[in-house]
């Protein structure tokens, strides 16, 4: 119950604040920047339509949720009110998992929002699978937010951390991709450096096999891969709160 | 919030000012300077990894812009003839690369195809045509649109008989699937006849015929009714 009315509580801060607004604005600006694109296009002008709405759109919700969840929870620890809650009798792990939860269904709800545009180009299905993997890379990003944010303790940081975690999660995989292409060498530091970056692209998670435009322009994928990939996001997912519980429950006020 | 505010008149009117004469400086200095840079060269093509990594794993959105910049990249120039001042080397290497970053997307070949390749410069529009044709080999049921519009463009514009048929030839033979429509697999028949090729002609109709590929009536009348043609032309020159 404590953990219910901590996500009532940032859901109620969401709605107030310009939240709402900025998801308005970020749809009717994809769209304005759509239509100029598709004006200029001399083919393939709605699949250039589909594919920059969901790009922006995919990064604007990923940006909300991270910079809402560090300005909600630094501004909690500035004024002193997350040190009143921890004095409560309430459990810690039921106040850490509140707040994500809160967070978490902001991102869900943002995702659902910015997957009803794409229905003018793509099918029902590809659109509901690509808003659930959204909602999930939401999910994911306000997990990892809350955990940078009550761990650093300051906005700059908190934001720089999780915007540098969400790029090198979405270009691991290209990363790697040059780290062993055709024009490396068999230099002992060319090894170091690959074996460096496939010891990095273990810690991140898939971010760029999730929430994917060909969803949208060329039909939904096979389920075996889509499920493996929302899962992999779900256990990254458990993963962050683990850390974050580890690292507040150690907190000291 | 502006109930927390001062009044207008708060503010010195030296800031007033300077806020207005360095907008009127901003102003002006845009309008004073080149709207968009002339004819610049293209730039070398990057790396179809380097592409994809400043994409953030958004290709297609990232292949439509690229290929929306490469499109527009002629139009800032002065060109009296379009895209006679474009590096057709480097213009490939673009298209490779965009064409890597979303391999089903149509848009580089639809440029290829019915923009590059349409230079009166002959040689950029064989080298295109070329592009055309490797790539079509990549994904033949999906790309051979844009590869008999480059047989028509072959036997049309550059008047090239053999390079035509060269590429109704790779059509009829890779374009493998249901959907690919007779009349592209067809083109070679009607190229062969402009080569005076007439028995080459013949033994492809009857050959498609014989195949049983083929089974819409009005279709097999037509070609029928062309090997009857053919067979006239044939007496008339002996």
């Amino acid at each position: 119950m404590p953990s219910a009315n901590l996500v009532r509580l940032v859901l109620l801060e969401a709605r107030r604040g310009a939240l709402p607004w900025l998801a308005l604005t970020a749809v009717a600006l994809s769209l304005g920047l759509a239509a100029f694109l598709s004006q200029v296009a001399l083919t393939e002008s709605r699949s250039l339509q589909a594919a920059i709405v969901a790009a922006v759109l995919r990064a604007c919700a990923v940006f909300l949720v991270a910079a809402h969840v560090a300005a909600s929870v630094l501004r909690e620890i500035n004024d002193k009110s997350l040190e009143l809650m921890l004095s409560l009798p309430l459990a810690r792990s039921a106040q850490y998992n509140g707040r994500f939860l809160g967070f978490a269904l902001c991102g869900v709800l943002l995702a659902l929002f910015f997957a009803l545009p794409l229905l003018f180009w793509a099918s029902p299905a590809a659109v509901v699978l690509w808003g659930i993997s959204l909602a999930f890379e939401a999910a994911l990003m306000a997990a990892a937010t809350l955990f940078f944010a009550m761990s650093l303790a300051q906005l700059l940081p908190a934001i720089a951390a999780s915007a540098g975690f969400y790029l090198l999660a979405r270009t691991m995989a290209s990363i790697q991709a040059i780290a062993t292409g055709p024009h490396r060498d068999e230099s002992t530091a060319d090894r170091i450096a690959r074996w460096a970056v496939d010891a990095v692209a273990l810690l991140f998670p898939r971010l760029d096999g999730v929430t994917r435009t060909e969803w949208l322009l060329y039909g939904a994928p096979p389920a075996g891969t889509y499920a493996a990939a929302l899962g992999g996001l779900a256990v990254y997912g458990v993963l962050l709160i683990a850390a974050g519980l580890f690292d507040f429950h150690r907190r000291s006020a | 919030m502006s109930s927390e505010l001062r009044p207008l008149s708060a503010v010195p009117f030296w800031i007033c000012a300077l806020l207005a004469l360095t907008l009127g400086l901003q102003i002006a200095s845009r309008l004073s300077g080149p709207a968009l840079r002339v004819s610049a060269d293209l730039p070398p093509p990057p790396r179809p990894e380097a592409l994809r990594l400043a994409s953030f794993a958004e290709e297609p959105a990232a292949a439509r812009l690229a290929m929306l910049y490469l499109q527009a990249f002629d139009y800032r120039g002065d060109n009296r003839i379009p895209y006679q001042k474009l590096d057709y080397g480097r213009l490939i290497g673009w298209l490779d690369a965009i064409l890597a970053l979303d391999p089903r997307s149509d848009y580089p070949l639809f440029s290829a195809a019915r923009i590059y390749a349409e230079n009166p410069d002959g040689a950029r529009s064989r080298q295109m045509l070329e592009w055309v044709y490797r790539a079509f080999l990549d994904d033949p049921n999906r790309r051979w649109p844009w590869l008999a519009h480059a047989a028509l463009l072959a036997k049309h514009r550059l008047n090239d008989l053999p390079l035509a048929l060269r590429y109704a030839q790779a059509v009829e033979r890779y374009a493998t699937d249901q959907n690919v429509p007779s009349w592209a697999k067809q083109m070679q028949i009607f190229i062969l006849e402009d080569m005076n090729e007439l028995d080459a002609a013949r033994t492809m109709i009857a050959s498609l015929l014989e195949s049983g590929r083929i089974h819409d009536p009005a279709e097999i009348r037509f070609l029928k009714e062309r090997l009857q043609e053919l067979a006239a032309r044939r007496a008339r020159r002996r």
